[in-house]
């Protein structure tokens, strides 16, 4: 059963992030990037990282796609068209993936028999007062750099779209 | 049947991360490249959201966390770019952003 629903959502996954990557319209490539956040989340959820999986619908697909489609209709009226795909880019791109494939064929073809099994019962990040235990103890200074990121991010989008002079 | 061992795991975070990283070299419209690197990141999460779990730890975890913030942080700033290159240069194809060639 576990196993059954490991294999949809990483099927549906794989899919949509392909259709993202590949769609012609830009529309429909955020919405399959979408969609692969969701099927990444149900994996979360399968992994019993509850709270990351509500994260990652709340960031993503609420923050960051949003922002992608608003982009998208703010400039992207051309759509799909350009120039036609040049040699050398497949060629290299063609490349690339042979390269991850290789190393992802040597990784499985080690084999790894002391890898360990899933702990049983629940995850340790379960509960919430889990991970805030970590993130106001061992992590508290790279929490007040996130925030700090944030706040330069902030000011670097207020600079970026002054209108220019 | 593929069981749902760390390995199966990992092995789909590479796949994703594959992905992203074709669709970062093989488009051309600024948009979709950042999709790409998304998908990288996300990619990069599975994997220590799996490690988590399979060695009963939570730093993975929190790690997302971070992951999370800088992913979000760098889509603002990345568009925030995209729209003043539209801005400029009326273009979002990359092929087109030549001007520094000659």
């Amino acid at each position: 059963m576990f196993d059954t629903l490991f294999v949809f959502l990483s099927v549906f996954t794989v899919v949509c992030a392909l259709g993202a990557i590949l769609n012609r319209n830009t529309i429909d490539a955020a919405m399959c990037l979408l969609m692969c956040l969701a099927g990444v989340a149900g994996l979360f959820v399968a992994l019993h990282a509850f709270l990351l999986a509500f994260l990652l619908l709340l960031v993503y697909a609420g923050a960051v796609v949003t922002l992608f489609l608003f982009i998208i209709m703010l400039i992207d009226v051309r759509g799909a068209t350009g120039a036609p795909r040049r040699r050398m880019a497949n060629v290299a791109g063609v490349a690339a993936l042979a390269l991850v494939a290789a190393g992802l064929a040597s990784f499985v073809s080690r084999g790894r028999p002391a890898l360990p099994p899933p702990p049983a019962g629940g995850a340790v990040g379960e509960s919430l007062k889990a991970y805030a235990e970590l993130l106001f103890t061992t992590y508290l200074l790279p929490v007040q750099l996130i925030g700090f990121l944030l706040l330069v991010a902030m000011l670097g989008v207020i600079a970026l779209s002054r209108k220019l002079p | 049947m593929i069981a749902a061992t760390l390995n199966a795991y990992l092995g789909l975070s590479a796949v994703l991360f594959a992905i992203g990283f074709l669709g970062v070299l093989l488009r051309r419209n600024a948009l979709v490249i950042f999709m790409g690197l998304e998908l990288m990141l996300v990619a990069a999460t599975l994997a220590l959201v799996a490690f988590s779990r399979f060695n009963a730890t939570m730093d993975g975890d929190v790690f997302v966390f971070f992951i999370l913030t800088v992913a979000a942080a760098e889509v603002a700033v990345g568009l925030a770019i995209v729209v003043a290159l539209f801005r400029r240069s009326g273009t979002i194809q990359v092929n087109e952003l030549d001007s520094l060639k000659n």
